[in-house]
């Protein structure tokens, strides 16, 4: 069957077998694989991209169900070379390690922040709660996620961010 | 909480005098991750490349009666279908493990777990490799299996390793450490003896990323590139040159991006064996990424250790032996990855932080009807059991001596004075104040705050409990004259060259996880060499492109890796201090090193950077006499000893009395891990491994029905701890620096994991002290709790 869906902003066509996963759609017929597959059971939360603004199960959806519908992935989130406040904050704070569940937990806090501004500790927590992180024991996911709500405007001089590769 | 805050900040304060190279960096690894261009294995796409899927074992014993293939061929886009028997006439149905024994690539005459590999389909997309599974035909003659390892010696046990010759009982081995006759003489004359039986669940790694590899072999060079989740790119690589007899220089083992490790990625597993026999067969890239049932059921568990724990003291709470007996679980096959002396991992570090008298342990593993594997879940060779073992032993200890655990932990500890100290089963510690770290957990946690907190507590009938581990782990594997992995010596080798502009390219044997490889080893370089860390570029994961070495688990990439990086820059700093001599005209001694220059003594007008020196080494003039052109130095680090890092945990937890649901309400860690290169890493590592802990602690088992059927299959049934069930987490440090680690670094990847379960266990018995309780085993889970509340505590296997 054919399935026609906007990703990142940009309309694709691809002829698919019906069964097709989303994920699977974006990491193998598109080679969008930022978004990652863990679980199968929508346990771990690393497939988790963007339906029509929402934050949702890659691994759960079929392909199909996203046809005519808006997919925003890890790789929608720097715009013109800048990147996200929330891709910053996972940066600054030490919010990844392995960085398999990164692209999950930040598309779930970027929806988060979206509609929560100013999150507590624990909202924070309970909007991250459906997915996993094997490395980061969570703290500084929370720090990553309430530094990003802290720089939401990008022009935010005051506290200029770290450099990557130099001691501070 | 701003106190707890501004100690976190505090974690770079040791650092901030040494600005080129060790202190709080953001990771170099972190903007691919952030924008989803990580490469991992899964990720890899090449021309043409096809997939493959493994048929598995329904059942846990069972012979093979047939296998039909026939319709399964017979799919259209199927390219081939391999079964044992086909194996078996290239003499590739067996490999061997990494403790020596041997384990099925694909099942010939039985299979011995549920999810054993029993054939495979290479077909053209991945949906129709599973498909065409569904349509192999195997019939078995099931046979009574062996789960529970307490029969597994029973004499009317079935024999699961038939294959071996002359087997015929299910003893793996036996192994004992420490003096039994002077341990049973100090016991004799105690005035306390407390006995308890321990038992450390199989758990498993499970990491984000499950295991898999794409093979491409070039049937015209002979060579065979091979992407996998490989913790040890190097071993894996002399070990199928072993197995599948390819010449070691036409095989080349890549390593990507790795979603996690935990120790799950360091064996060979039948199915990266598979996709290369795919590749050979097909002349095509073959792809196996196994699924989260795959990797929960077939791949390295960890623990399943059956423990008697016995303790001797006097009656004021001196502890005079330790002694413990020890049931392991080994699985169908022995796929421990220890060092070959040690096929208990480096449990004998049993005696863990206390001057004891003296120490026995016996022990013996059996093979059962269950997935092979052992020494995973960021273990540490087995320490996360020793220690568990000790740390719950002493608490049952205070329980009956009514001390405080803290005191009886104090009263014991070895004294900064002692080190090195040598355990009664032979462990030379090579530094440690523990006191001091003790002191300041603590104060951190505000101890005798959190027990007046308790007294009233309990006064009103609810369960607060406060939990205290104090560990001493043994971390850096090798020495290479004590430690092999099959025969190759546990060193690792280290290249650095100096580009002619100043910038360098550092080759690391080890392979990152996670645990930020590219920055560490930048920053530990820079500190030696004056270059700034954004200028050094690190290579791993690529065995045609880095020095050979065993890789990384145990905890063992700063101490040893760490150590060579920081050995391969001084060799580097030597020749470039020969370079500068000439361009200053000055002896070599009367040069000196000051953060990336030398400079004439008592002139620092007259200097060089190293910048400089690496034009010139590079550069149409001349060199001093016998000088080679050129900057760049390779070694292989050979570690004199293990590094002892330690810690003191204090876990306060509250049990829901009406629920019996455990929340652990806070967590203090405060840890001595030597020499701080990157306390941002640092504290990351311990909070991991301290939910590791949690989830071990309270979530986390493997189990079995009496048929074999593995009940953790997935992620709904294995539990693992979320950002709700797990606290913020508390971190201080001490550093006592290692005397013979050249930068004074220990490991630490593990410490958290090894250290904790035994604080928040602690902490649950303690808030079941008004039921009577000393001891209850893991995972304490609501529904154990409860049975422990009425007096029903049963072991969890």
């Amino acid at each position: 069957m054919q399935v026609t869906m906007t990703v990142n902003g940009e309309s694709v066509t691809r002829e698919i077998e019906g069964r097709t996963l989303l994920v699977h759609f974006l990491r193998d017929d598109l080679g969008l694989t930022g978004t990652h597959w863990g679980c199968d059971t929508s346990n771990c939360g690393t497939c988790v991209a963007w339906l029509d603004g929402e934050p949702v199960k890659t691994c759960t959806v079929l392909a199909a169900m996203a046809g005519g519908h808006e997919v925003r992935t890890v790789e929608g989130l720097e715009v013109d070379g800048v990147l996200d406040p929330i891709q910053e904050g996972f940066i600054q704070c030490h919010g990844l390690q392995c960085g398999f569940c990164t692209p999950g937990m930040m598309m779930t806090a970027r929806a988060l922040l979206d509609r929560d501004p100013d999150p507590s500790e624990d909202t924070i927590r309970e909007a991250i709660s459906g997915q996993i992180c094997r490395c980061t024991g969570y703290t500084t996911i929370v720090r990553s996620i309430q530094w990003a709500a802290e720089h939401a405007a990008a022009d935010d001089a005051s506290t200029e961010p770290e450099t990557v590769g130099s001691p501070s | 909480m701003t106190l707890i805050e501004d100690r976190d900040h505090l974690e770079h304060a040791d650092n901030d005098q040494k600005p080129i190279g060790h202190g709080r960096m953001l990771r170099k690894e972190d903007p691919r991750f952030v924008r989803g261009l990580g490469k991992y294995c899964d990720d890899v796409q090449l021309p043409g490349m096809l997939h493959l899927a493994i048929l598995r074992s329904p059942v846990a014993h069972a012979r093979i009666v047939s296998i039909d293939t026939t319709a399964a061929q017979a799919h259209p886009k199927v390219k081939v279908v391999v079964t044992g028997a086909m194996l078996a006439e290239q003499g590739l149905a067996w490999m061997p493990t990494l403790s020596n024994d041997v384990q099925a690539v694909l099942a010939t005459d039985k299979v011995r777990f549920q999810g054993q590999e029993v054939a495979f389909v290479v077909a053209e997309d991945r949906y129709s490799a599973r498909d065409a599974l569904e349509l192999i035909d195997v019939e078995y003659d099931v046979l009574p299996p062996v789960i529970d390892v307490r029969k597994a010696l029973a004499p009317d046990a079935p024999v699961i390793r038939d294959d071996l010759d002359g087997k015929k009982d299910n003893h793996c081995f036996d192994w004992e450490t420490g003096d039994e006759a002077a341990t049973q003489a100090v016991f004799d004359r105690a005035d306390v003896v407390v006995t308890e039986d321990i038992v450390y669940p199989r758990v498993h790694p499970a990491p984000m990323e499950t295991c898999g590899s794409v093979a491409d072999y070039d049937r015209v060079s002979g060579k065979l590139t091979l992407w996998s989740t490989s913790q040890a790119p190097h071993a894996h690589r002399t070990l199928y040159a072993i197995v599948a007899g390819l010449p070691e220089h036409k095989i080349r083992v890549i390593s990507p991006d790795i979603g996690g490790g935990f120790g799950n990625k360091v064996p060979i597993y039948p199915g990266y064996v598979c996709s290369i026999v795919g590749s050979i067969l097909t002349n095509k890239p073959v792809k196996w990424m196994e699924d989260r049932t795959e990797n929960l059921v077939s791949t390295g568990f960890a623990r399943d250790y059956v423990m008697r724990g016995e303790i001797a003291a006097t009656k004021d709470g001196r502890i005079l032996a330790i002694r413990t007996n020890v049931l392991a679980d080994h699985g169908a096959f022995n796929g421990t990855a220890a060092p070959t002396k040690y096929p208990a991992g480096f449990f004998g570090v049993f005696t863990g932080s206390y001057d004891i008298e003296a120490a026995y342990c016996k022990m013996t593993a059996v093979y059962t009807n269950k997935a092979p594997g052992g020494v995973a879940y960021a273990c540490s060779f087995r320490i996360t059991e020793a220690v568990y073992l000790v740390e719950r032993i002493v608490d049952c200890l205070a329980y009956q001596l009514k001390m405080d655990p803290v005191t009886l932990r104090k009263k014991n500890f070895i004294q900064p004075d002692q080190f090195p100290y040598t355990s009664k089963t032979g462990w030379v510690y090579d530094s440690g104040e523990y006191e001091r770290a003790m002191d300041l957990a603590l104060d951190i946690a505000g101890y005798d705050d959190l027990r007046r907190e308790q007294e009233e507590k309990r006064a009103g009938g609810e369960l607060m409990g406060i939990g205290v581990s104090f560990f001493t782990e043994a971390v850096g594997a090798g020495p290479r004259k004590n430690m092999d992995i099959l025969g190759l010596g546990m060193a690792d080798g280290c290249e650095l060259r100096v580009h002619p502009t100043g910038k360098a390219v550092v080759r690391l044997s080890v392979q990152s996880q996670g645990q930020g490889h590219e920055t560490t080893f930048a920053q530990i370089v820079a500190e030696e060499i004056g270059i700034p860390p954004a200028d050094i570029d690190v290579v791993h994961g690529d065995t045609d492109n880095t020095p050979f070495g065993l890789g990384t688990y145990g905890s063992r990439s700063t101490p040893v890796s760490g150590a060579a990086a920081a050995l391969v820059a001084r060799k580097v700093r030597d020749k470039a201090q020969i370079i500068a001599s000439g361009m200053l005209e000055v002896s070599v001694v009367d040069l000196e090193w000051v953060k990336g220059s030398f400079h004439v003594k008592g002139d620092p007008s007259r200097s060089v950077t190293i910048q400089e020196i690496a034009m010139k080494a590079h550069g149409a003039g001349d060199l001093p006499e016998g000088v080679e052109g050129g900057l760049e130095a390779q070694i292989c680090y050979n570690p004199e000893n293990l590094t002892y890092p330690f810690g003191a945990y204090i876990c306060v937890v509250d049990v829901d009395p009406g629920t019996a649901e455990v929340k652990v309400r806070r967590f203090i860690a405060v840890d001595d891990c030597g020499t701080r290169i990157n306390p941002m890493i640092i504290e990351g590592q311990i909070h991991g491994g301290l939910t590791d802990g949690v989830g071990m602690a309270l979530m986390e088992m493997i189990s079995f029905d009496e048929d074999g059927n593995c009940l953790s299959g997935s992620l709904m049934d294995y539990l693992i701890p979320t950002s709700l069930e797990v606290p913020h987490w508390e971190t201080g440090h001490t550093v006592t620096p290692s005397p013979h680690h050249p930068i004074g670094a220990k490991g630490v990847g593990e410490s958290a994991t090894v250290g904790s379960p035994p604080a928040i266990v602690n902490a649950v018995v303690d808030a079941l002290k008004p039921y009577g309780i000393r001891h209850a085993d893991m995972p304490l889970t609501p529904s154990r709790v409860w049975d422990a509340m009425q007096g029903r505590a049963t072991a969890p296997i």
